[in-house]
């Protein structure tokens, strides 16, 4: 521990450690720290990639010989498809979210993330949903389809269990952590950061992060649109991916694939991240060409949502059409070898020594540089027909996700463990360690490529007895062994590490970043006070910052009123904009997951009254977080130390949460973008249409309800600046006009005639179900906007509820107009002649 | 690493034989293929090599590499080296892809339907007389195009014929096109290649590749039997 000795450290740690500290015993579960939330994200996410590891390992004991008794089809099926589930959304996702809920603070200089208890929320109902789909593996119900769950297959005709439904509501569930991970970090790394860091001075993982967030924040929708669309076809026979009705099973693979491209992404940047971030460190200088990295990952980003298709090579999309897919995904190759040789740069510009996590970055090029090569080749159409659907793509999905994720995350875990134990590793097993696994995994995939050019088709438990593809395959299952054992002895390192690793003073790697200028292991507060930095964040030094910093003369360097306070700044310029002050640990998060958890239990057993009032108590849950925030006067600017005063964020025009809702408004349009896409598709793709009975909107009654949006939205505009004024009149309209809007879309929705007849229908059902769901919503805001305004939260300085509800109430009375115009398009289209 | 992979060269080789294999190739869609693998595949070793062999510079003897600019390396690396490779493999299989997917009906082609359903492969010589259907066989004659139409009357299937280099997923409520052409006579095995449920691993069939002569005996005598 660096505890530093003046006696007025040690008085500030104990004020702010008072504060900030979870407490013991059962209030562990009220913790809403982004240090202790980040650890639970990280073991959690470590446990499922032991189970995991272990289903990978049924797999490679069944393909050891041909005609192995070992698994018969069903069971086998069951263990493939909870391997990739588990590996993909049970381990990678969630352990790069505690990575960076772990770390963002401490490299931004901040005290905490902006949004602490919806962190909670998220990890809560990661656990949650994860337990459901780990239950039914035990049980042996579990998802069967494919990591991907393919309709028709998986669909009630042909999946009548229990076992699609679990992935859909269970993996739906696990995304809202993901989908409020996203949300919480975009907003920290752009708000929350220490006074004077510009993002041009930002530590270059929080690019890596901010790029990342923003692809989970599109990137997820879509697959939450699809789960919800095949689960209403499941549960209610609403026919979008049956061919017979409307239907397209494409539809269906496009959703998923939108998500599932940049999905790849999304796991690769974070590892890459830490390694930019740990490498300069072992090289001994900054990283080079910082402008040319940001750069490369903006257009990664980019290029990564624009290339799904190269999944569906086969599915009979003409050929000119998949050119410009097959383009796209070559193209990925250029920004990634831009990172690649700005390390090499890095490293041959500096003094480079080697080290644990250098031995990591070591295997992670050389497996990685091979599953990118073998990418290109499957990126080429000719080739990609004969290796898509065998182990080929086996192999390179794991040259890649291992390479790209495994490998750096063992060498972060190397690196940064320290900072979680405050001790040096002992490291005699790390090397051996790391030798097994990466010849063990060479072994067990490089051969993959050739049993898939030889004919070996995935999710295949038995093969021909031929002598080459059987030798092949028993030598990878061997390898597979060797590797296993090579990750457990990493799991025994760590644990000779926490029992028995050395103390340290401070900053052991003699690294250049602020998660350094702290104590270890950290303490709840992160910083006893906030730097002010005046360099790119990766060339700083922790030691001397550290010194000051925990000595109070930062900024914040005291305890106000027993609140927990921490800075924002210019999104941009980086200028100290607003003090935050964060919500205090609460059991809130653990409920309202647990109030979700029913929701999702009930639609899983088709228990659907208690699904339909579930969603009730979990909007009495989330406003009961309100309650008690915000201040009953205005404070004004208010001291933050040197000398500076600035505003409270419940004051400031630009506090986190407007962020916030801004953000979660784009993740909420993507899927209505999603959706519209849909209807589009099914409209060109699908066959069966037009539909011979198409539901019509009603021009008098379409009118009418256009109305009422726009009354609502000029009523919502007028809202902030009479609520401010005391007056509520334009509020009560606005919720006036949500209700009246939410009557007319619920009443359009039930008098369709017969959703399950044709897919248009049962689009058209779903979106103005959607519609009248955002109503409800803005109605709920607008008349949480009246309490407030009526309780006295409200002042012409403090419009922070009313800003926000004024956002939901446009963006619900936008959802409204689309809506309506995507109703009498498709009614357009779907007409008789309106066909292409 | 470089003499390892040499080792390994043979042993790919050796074990390409095999009536379903992608680089055993019997027709010229599946020697395009095979070809083009063989090209990136040594190109693939090139590349890795001087990544790993920079790599390796870098490490031990940083001093060389500092002579050039950071940005300089970024550039040539990041830029320079993979763009025309890029370029150039793009075009290669933009123009290979086209003549591979060659449109239904081009150049006279023998039509089949093929019918997937769980889990068993149906073939419809479509104009030939008495519209005669194999299961679990699909016959064909040799130098001559054979055009398949693959539709499934329950969940996604993908026929899969590696020897022939062809392969095309059969979804239902869409007829997707694929073109075989085998240029020797012989057996060669096929397979479902999308996971169609638990008889998935024995959805497979053979194909049966005859001289021109002996496959329309074959029409005409044992299938209007
Ligand atoms: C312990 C090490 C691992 C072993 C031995 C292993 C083995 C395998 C094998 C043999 C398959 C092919 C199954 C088949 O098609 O019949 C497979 C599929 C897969 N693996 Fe792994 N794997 C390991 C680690 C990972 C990791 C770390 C990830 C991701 C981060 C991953 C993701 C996947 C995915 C997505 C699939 C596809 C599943 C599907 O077809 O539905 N694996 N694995
Ligand atoms: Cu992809
Ligand atoms: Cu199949």
């Amino acid at each position: 521990m660096t505890q530093p000795r003046g006696s007025e450290a040690l008085r500030l740690h104990r004020q702010l450690t008072a504060i900030w500290g979870t407490g013991p015993g059962l209030a562990r579960l009220a913790a809403v720290n982004h240090s202790v939330i980040g650890k639970r994200f990280m073991a959690t996410a470590a446990i499922f990639f032991a189970i995991g590891g272990l289903l990978g390992m049924l797999i490679r004991t069944q393909l050891a010989s041909s005609q192995s008794p070992f698994m018969e089809e069903g069971v086998y099926a069951q263990v493939f498809t909870m391997h990739g589930t588990i590996m993909m959304f049970l381990f990678a996702i969630p352990m790069l979210e505690g990575l960076a809920i772990y770390l963002l603070p401490k490299l931004l200089g901040a005290r905490d993330l902006a949004f602490p208890r919806l962190t909670a929320y998220g990890y809560w109902c990661y656990l949650f949903g994860g337990t459901i789909i780990i239950a039914a593996l035990a049980l042996g119900v579990a998802p069967d389809s494919g990591w991907f769950m393919y309709t028709p297959l998986s669909s009630r005709v042909f999946s009548p269990g229990i076992n699609a439904d679990v992935w859909l509501l269970g993996i739906t569930f696990v995304e809202i952590s993901a989908l409020s991970a996203a949300i919480e970090i975009l907003v920290s790394i752009l708000k929350l950061r220490a006074p004077g860091m510009s993002l041009d001075r930002m530590p270059i993982f929080a690019w890596y992060m901010l790029v990342t967030a923003g692809m989970m924040l599109v990137g997820f929708p879509p697959l939450i649109l699809g789960s919800i669309l095949l689960e209403l076809e499941r549960a209610f026979d609403l026919p979008f991916f049956d061919p017979a009705r409307g239907g397209d099973p494409l539809l269906w693979q496009h959703l998923f694939w939108l998500f599932g491209h940049p999905e790849v992404y999304i796991i690769f940047l974070p590892a890459a991240g830490a390694i930019s971030t740990f490498l300069p460190v072992f090289a001994g200088r900054p990283l080079a060409g910082y402008q040319a990295v940001v750069v490369a990952l903006i257009a990664m980003g980019f290029l990564s949502l624009g290339l799904w298709v190269h999944h569906m090579y086969l599915v009979g999309i003409p050929h000119l059409a998949l050119s410009f897919f097959s383009a796209a995904s070559a193209l990925v190759a250029i920004p990634t070898a831009v990172q690649i040789f700005a390390w090499f740069a890095t490293l041959s510009h500096g003094r480079p020594r080697f080290s644990l996590p250098m031995l990591y970055f070591f295997g992670f090029l050389f497996i990685f540089v091979i599953g990118g090569l073998t990418g290109v080749m499957v990126a080429m159409v000719p080739f990609d027909i004969q290796a898509h659907d065998s182990h080929f793509v086996v192999a390179h999905l794991h040259y890649v996700l291992v390479g790209g994720f495994v490998f750096p995350i063992l060498g972060a875990a190397y690196y940064w463990v320290p900072h979680i134990t405050g001790r040096m590793a002992v490291n005699h097993l790390a090397k051996p360690a790391f030798w097994m696994i990466f010849v063990g995994f060479n072994v067990t995939f490089f051969i993959m490529h050739l049993t898939g050019l030889r004919g070996m088709p995935r999710r295949a438990h038995l093969y021909p007895a031929e002598p080459g593809l059987e030798i092949f395959n028993f030598v990878s299952s061997v390898g597979s062994f060797i590797m296993a054992i090579g990750f457990g002895l990493v799991l025994l390192d760590f644990a000779l590490h926490f029992r028995f690793g050395q103390a340290f003073r401070r900053n052991p790697w003699r690294a250049q970043t602020l998660e350094w200028a702290m104590p270890t292991p950290p303490p709840a507060y992160a910083f006893a006070s906030l730097p002010h930095v005046e360099a790119r964040a990766d060339t700083l030094r922790p030691d001397d910052v550290g010194a000051e910093l925990a000595a109070g003369r930062g900024y914040l360097g005291f305890v106000r009123e027993g609140r927990m306070e921490t800075l924002a700044v210019e999104a941009i310029g980086g200028g100290v904009e607003q003090v935050v002050e964060l919500p205090r640990p609460s059991y809130l998060p653990l409920i309202t997951a647990l109030g979700t958890g029913v929701f999702f239990l009930a639609m899983l057993f088709k228990v659907y009254w208690i699904a339909s009032i579930a969603p009730l108590l979990i909007v009495a849950l989330f406003l009961r977080w309100t309650v008690g925030r915000g201040r009953q006067g205005d404070t004004g600017p208010e001291p933050i130390g040197r000398g500076i005063s600035v505003p409270s964020h419940f004051e400031s025009r630009n506090a986190p949460s407007i962020w916030a809702t801004l953000f979660a408004l784009i993740a909420n349009a993507t899927l209505v973008a999603s959706l519209a896409f849909g209807g589009l598709f099914l409209w060109i793709s699908a066959p069966g249409w037009p539909p011979p009975d198409m539901p019509r909107p009603d021009l008098v009654s379409s009118l009418a309800v256009l109305a009422v949006l726009a009354i609502g939205g000029v009523a919502a505009l007028g809202g902030v600046s009479a609520g401010a004024a005391g007056r509520t009149a334009p509020l009560a309209l606005t919720a006036a006009m949500h209700a009246a809007s939410a009557g007319f879309f619920a009443w359009s929705a039930v008098s369709i005639a017969d959703p399950t007849a044709h897919a248009a229908a049962a689009t058209v059902f779903v979106a103005l179900c959607y519609a009248a769901l955002h109503a409800m919503i803005g109605f709920v805001f607008a008349c949480y906007g009246l309490w407030r305004v009526s309780a006295g939260w409200v002042s012409p300085a403090r419009l922070l509820d009313l800003r926000i509800g004024l956002l939901v109430h446009l963006y619900a009375f936008a959802a409204g107009v689309i809506t309506l115009s995507f109703w009498w398009l498709l009614a357009e289209l779907g007409a008789p002649g309106g066909e292409a | 690493m470089f003499p390892a992979v040499l080792l390994v060269a043979p042993v790919l080789l050796a074990g390409c034989a095999g009536d379903a294999s992608a680089l055993d190739p019997a027709g010229p869609g599946a020697r395009a293929i095979a070809r083009l693998w063989w090209v990136m595949f040594f190109a693939a070793i090139v590349l890795f090599a001087l990544v790993m062999g920079l790599f390796a510079l870098v490490m031990l003897k940083p001093s060389v590499g500092a002579r050039l600019p950071a940005g300089r390396w970024i550039l040539w690396g990041g830029l320079v080296m993979p763009a025309p490779v890029l370029m150039a493999l793009l075009l290669v299989s933009l123009v290979q892809g086209e003549h591979l997917l060659a449109r239904e009906g081009e150049g006279d082609p023998l039509r089949v339907e093929a019918h997937a359903r769980q889990w068993q492969w149906e073939f419809h010589y479509v104009g030939a007389e008495g519209g005669p259907v194999t299961v679990g066989v699909l016959h064909m004659p040799v130098d001559r195009p054979v055009d398949i139409v693959t539709v499934s009357a329950d969940v996604i299937h993908s026929l899969w014929v590696p020897a022939l280099g062809g392969k095309i997923d059969a979804v239902p409520g869409h007829r997707n096109h694929v073109r075989l052409v085998a240029d020797r006579t012989g057996t060669f095995g096929g397979l479902c290649a999308e996971y169609c449920g638990t008889g998935h691993t024995t959805m497979r069939f053979e194909v049966k590749v005859h001289e021109a002569g002996a496959f329309l005996d074959l029409l005409e005598r044992d299938f209007a039997e």
